[in-house]
């Protein structure tokens, strides 16, 4: 069901849209470090100089090649990103059905706990952290998939309660299937339309999170090449020299516009397709 | 002069195939007409295009429906969507959801009227034999039980004082005592109002109530028609022969004759008679021709060259073994002492007791509400809120299924109501039963498969299904593989709640002789439905429950032939049979 889902969403205008922009975005990001004419942390020219034939983008605030660190900078934002979903939805999955599955005081002390941590946000949340055990990309993005939990298991426990009253998870439960298996097994698939548009918007979310955090410096360490931290180092010229703050600007617009194309198709496309079964 | 409704030439096509065709019929004022067939027939399209209305991908291309002197199917949009309402109506088959269910009663009755007058309101609800009271009119939709909220649809029809009704299976998913009370009302309606009224159903039993006419419908055609009477007692056609054997009789015990084969779809090849492959009487040359509807020796038009054989004959149904009396003294298989259930903390059983001999089959009947669902939820460890005592084979059972044992839980399995819900859209069917096999007897790959498959073909599930999902198969395939779910664990005792309260009187038919097939394997059986008439043919004993207290108990054909306490009497007196069912061979 949810491949067909996937399928029809992938006809609209709008996700075909989406696809290419992530499609370019990915480009960049696998094949731009072979392509970088320069080294990307090297000096290689006086700081803040226009575009030329030999620096096409011009050079940054400490005179490195910024098309270099655009192409090469790509990768740690797309790890960080994919690694913070992924921990935001597993986490949160597996918190929301466990609670729609024990009902009672368990359902209760989770989901308690999760609006605990709902009620930080998400930025303050990883500061703590990170001022407390220093800064290292895992760590954050780690911290962000951790924040992105609660919201995730929230949606997952709404989905999942229905599920569970259903007749073929009752069958399940009067023939004394472990729980693991009801769970896995028999609600799990019932449930991973809104799985998916889950984690569509939470790709999304996560690039903009953590270009910002990388951008606020509490992700990657100067002098390695990345998106949101170019943005910050080179800020203060952006008066004399603008491209070296847009460009990568405007390739996380890219990423994250096109996550969000994708994600809504597949949103609109399940509310309209659900509960036909 | 021109009768109140004329019907003509209808066709229906969706895709360049005819899904209702060549449709035609005349009622008078006050005259009810019954439309019967299987899912599938074309009854409901036809419905709809009483109304000028066709589903999307469906067009009405020919006919003319006159009502009151107008040719709907002629009218522009716009006169057309004024006579709907005002000449004619329609009821359809959910009032659950059918009804805004945010709407308060007295909104949903005045929506189609232009300006709201209460007294208005009022009189339609006593019309339909609703409160009228204030209170009535705040209530929503969900606040009213099934059969009010199936008044109030009707009142919401005839509110513009339309010429024509058309009821769309009005009380499938209702009860008896409540499908006998709205029953009356469309009689009752008709006859005050001189209203003309469409009756449509599966059942014949409950069109036999209703109508003056009966039209049988099959393959979106109509293979016959005439005078209620003639049509039910001396049926000229094949199939309605087919249908009337299929429908279970309170007042005799008899073999359900379920309909062979599989109802035609529309992009079938039709060169001849649509019913051959699954008629008795079909002859090569029914194969070739195509029979035109005729006046047959009953009186009927029928669409069939073999009529006058078919008259000739009378129908038979084959009786039914004898309810199983076992010794006495043999120990209860299943016990059940002192049964209280309560439903979030109201107690909906009171102290239900009986015992289930070996082999034998018990039914528990009741309307809804009474309590039969829950007792056997509590039964299958899926309503632990219970107190009492359950034996199942010498040994006490624990309230939750969590904690009785595997062998207990293996041998008393449970069918569902509704087939679905109960099998897990995302398994194909045979994947369906390998959760139940690895899961009790550790089996894997090809003697699971092996497994499988044998129990398919018990349920006379045909292999090349077997990879299908439960999305793509029929209602009563789906029972049946929920059924071949429970056989694969090997009970000793299989719970069956309503199981074919979802079906056509037709599939129900195969079902219930599914069933009593299985128990010459072994297994007992409790069987739970509200159709006193499904009792009758398949049970050996019988426990009654209204309002959650078991009011009568003992051998079918005791109870069924002489209730004592009212209830169940009213319970008798409100299941429909056939009439002048020919007595059993």
């Amino acid at each position: 069901m949810s491949v067909s889902v996937a399928r029809r969403a992938a006809r609209t205008g709008r996700a075909r849209l989406g696809l290419g922009l992530l499609a370019a975005i990915a480009f960049v990001v696998v094949f731009g470090p072979l392509l970088a004419p320069w080294p990307p942390t090297a000096i290689v020219a006086p700081p803040l100089e226009g575009p030329s034939a030999q620096f096409p983008l011009g050079t940054d605030l400490l005179g490195r090649d910024v098309l270099s660190r655009l192409l090469s900078g790509g990768g740690t934002l797309t790890w960080m990103t994919l690694l913070a979903t992924g921990i935001g939805v597993v986490l949160g999955a597996l918190i929301g059905l466990t609670a729609a599955y024990r009902d009672g005081v368990a359902d209760t002390v989770l989901m308690r706990a999760m609006d605990v941590v709902l009620s930080f946000p998400e930025t303050i949340f990883v500061l703590v952290f990170v001022a407390a055990f220093g800064r290292h990309p895992l760590l954050t993005a780690s911290l962000v998939g951790v924040a992105f939990a609660p919201g995730v298991s929230r949606v997952l426990r709404g989905a999942a309660l229905p599920v569970f009253d259903s007749e073929y998870v009752l069958w399940a439960k009067a023939n004394g299937l472990p729980g693991r298996q009801i769970v896995l097994g028999e609600v799990l698939p019932g449930v991973t339309s809104p799985l998916m548009v889950e984690t569509g918007m939470r790709l999304v979310w996560a690039v903009t999170a953590i270009a910002s955090l990388n951008y606020l410096g509490f992700g990657i360490t100067p002098p390695a090449p990345d998106w949101g931290l170019m943005v910050s180092e080179n800020q203060d010229g952006l008066a004399v020299a603008p491209l070296p703050v847009l460009a990568p600007i405007a390739l996380i617009l890219m990423m994250a516009l096109g996550g969000n194309l994708v994600a809504e198709s597949v949103a609109r496309t399940v509310s309209r397709t659900e509960g036909k079964s | 002069m021109a009768k109140e409704v004329a019907v003509s030439g209808v066709t229906v096509k969706a895709a360049g195939h005819a899904i209702v065709q060549d449709i035609g019929f005349e009622l008078g004022r006050g005259e009810v007409l019954g439309v019967v067939g299987e899912s599938g027939s074309g009854k409901s399209t036809l419905a709809l295009a009483l109304l000028g209305f066709a589903r999307s991908g469906a067009t009405i291309t020919s006919g003319q429906v006159v009502v009151d002197g107008v040719d709907l199917l002629s009218l522009p949009p716009a006169e057309l969507r004024r006579a709907r309402g005002r000449k004619v109506a329609y009821v359809p088959q959910d009032p659950a959801t059918a009804l805004n269910p945010s709407l308060r009663v007295s909104t949903q009755l005045t929506e189609g009227l232009g300006q709201p007058a209460r007294t208005r309101v009022r009189q339609l609800l006593d019309t339909v034999g609703l409160p009228s009271d204030d209170a009535f009119l705040r209530r929503r939709p969900r606040q009213l039980s099934g059969g009010q909220q199936q008044r109030v649809a009707v009142a919401m029809a005839i509110a513009a004082g339309p010429r024509l009704i058309v009821l769309d299976e009005p009380t499938t998913g209702l009860d008896v005592a409540t499908q006998a009370r709205v029953l009356d009302l469309v009689r009752e309606l008709c006859r005050a109002r001189d209203l003309a009224a469409i009756y449509v159903s599966h059942d014949l039993a409950v069109v036999a109530d209703v109508a003056d006419q009966v039209m049988v419908m099959y393959g979106g055609e109509v293979v016959e028609h005439g005078p209620a009477r003639s049509v039910l007692t001396r049926a000229a056609h094949p199939y309605t022969r087919a249908l009337l054997s299929a429908v279970p009789s309170a007042t005799h015990r008899h073999r359900l004759v379920p309909i062979r084969g599989r109802a035609p779809s529309i992009d079938d090849a039709r060169a001849g008679c649509a019913f051959a492959p699954r008629c008795d009487y079909a002859t090569p040359s029914c194969s070739t021709t195509h029979p035109a509807l005729a006046l047959a020796p009953s009186g009927t038009l029928a669409r069939c060259i073999h009529a006058e054989e078919v008259t000739r004959n009378f129908r038979t149904v084959p009786r039914a073994p004898e309810p199983v009396v076992p010794p006495a003294n043999q120990p209860a298989l299943l016990s059940v002492s002192g049964l209280n259930a309560s439903y979030r903390g109201r107690q909906v059983v009171f102290d239900v007791s009986f015992d289930l001999r070996p082999g034998q089959c018990l039914a528990v009947v009741g309307e809804s509400g009474s309590g039969k669902t829950t007792m056997s939820r509590c039964l299958a460890g899926l309503h632990p809120e219970h107190q009492g005592e359950v034996t199942f084979d010498g040994s006490p059972v624990p309230a939750a299924a969590s904690r009785r044992d595997s062998r207990t839980r293996r041998e008393l399995q449970y069918v569902f109501q509704n087939p679905y819900g109960s099998l897990s859209p995302h398994r194909t069917v045979e994947d369906g039963l390998l959760v139940a096999l690895r899961h009790y007897f550790g089996v894997h790959a090809r003697e699971g498969r092996r497994r499988a498959r044998a129990a398919l073909d018990r349920v006379e599930i045909p292999s090349r299904l077997a990879d299908r999902y439960p999305s793509e198969l029929s209602g009563g395939q789906r029972q049946r593989v929920a059924i071949a779910r429970a056989l694969v664990c090997e009970p000793k005792l299989i719970i069956c709640d309503e199981v074919t309260s979802a079906l056509d009187v037709s599939v129900q038919a195969s079902v219930v002789e599914l069933l009593r097939s299985l128990m010459d394997d072994g297994p007992s059986m409790i069987f739970v439905t509200h159709n006193l008439a499904v009792v009758r043919s398949i049970s050996d004993e019988v426990v009654v429950l209204s309002e959650g207290r078991a009011v009568e108990a003992g051998r079918t054909d005791q109870v069924l032939t002489s209730p004592s306490h009212a209830y169940t009497r009213s319970l008798l007196a409100a299941t429909l049979d056939v009439p002048d069912q020919i007595s059993p061979r």
